[in-house]
């Protein structure tokens, strides 16, 4: 029986959601961190997954089961926010701080997903649980 | 009159096998809901079981890859990951519940063979 794989996936899934509610964090925490300069300022963060075969390895198999990796973490290319503050003392000759391109809204939709997604995982493993345990009664009340 | 033990199973112990293996494929579905490009799969359950009775063997090893099919989404995704939450997990629960029919079905087949062990 493939228990032990099933389990290996969704705690792969798991593992990546939580991967990317870190960054969801990191971004939100840094969403109003001000620099002075385009490149000291902060970026958000993406995680990029990708679907890793279980079975990888082996020859002449198609891939039955896949686990989520979590390939890279980018940061994201959007133009920063360019404010005029020069009262800031982070703000350059010109008076302009950099805010992050962090979109608030969009992290939070992006949480919402990340949890639910996380929570959908946990399900699976507390079914394959139950399925696992029925299976060890097998034949008990004979 | 000899007892087969694996003759007197029926085609139960198959489908529970089949059930573990088809919940392996879900299970991959609902874990990479968010991965791009991901293409849900399934196990074609009638196709791989009647195969399996054919068979006789009751090996799954060889059989489980070839069986696999895509599901055609009913949105399609932009990113190209075809994992549509709420047909996975209705197909997991459904799933899990046919699992659990075919696990009584073996224990009442079990049952049976003991009471004819035991000469009641």
């Amino acid at each position: 029986m493939s228990f032990r794989q099933i389990s290996q996936i969704a705690g792969s899934a798991m593992a990546a959601q939580t991967t990317r509610l870190n960054t969801i964090a990191s971004n939100l925490a840094n969403a109003q961190s001000a620099a002075g300069s385009e490149d000291g300022a902060y970026r958000a963060r993406k995680p990029v997954f990708a679907a890793l075969p279980a079975n990888a390895g082996q020859t002449g198999e198609q891939l039955a089961g896949s686990r989520v990796q979590v390939l890279d973490v980018v940061e994201s290319d959007e133009p920063l926010r360019r404010v005029y503050e020069p009262e800031n003392p982070l703000a350059n000759e010109r008076g302009e701080v950099f805010y992050p391109n962090v979109n608030p809204v969009a992290e939070m939709t992006d949480m919402l997903s990340a949890s639910r997604a996380f929570e959908t995982n946990v399900e699976v493993l507390g079914r394959i649980k139950g399925m696992q345990n029925a299976l060890l009664r097998l034949g008990e009340g004979a | 009159m000899s007892i087969d033990f694996s003759k007197a199973m029926g085609q139960h112990a198959d489908a529970l096998r089949l059930r573990a293996e088809r919940t392996k494929v879900l299970a991959s579905n609902i874990a990479n809901e968010n991965t791009p490009g991901y293409q849900a799969r399934d196990v074609d359950f009638a196709a791989t079981l009647r195969q399996l009775g054919q068979d006789g063997d009751g090996l799954l090893a060889d059989t489980d890859a070839g069986e696999l099919q895509y599901r055609v989404p009913f949105h399609a995704a932009q990113d190209g990951n075809t994992v549509e939450l709420g047909v996975e997990q209705a197909a997991f629960a459904q799933n899990a519940q046919d699992f659990s029919t075919s696990l009584t079905f073996l224990n009442m087949k079990l049952k049976g063979l003991a009471k004819a062990i035991n000469g009641q």
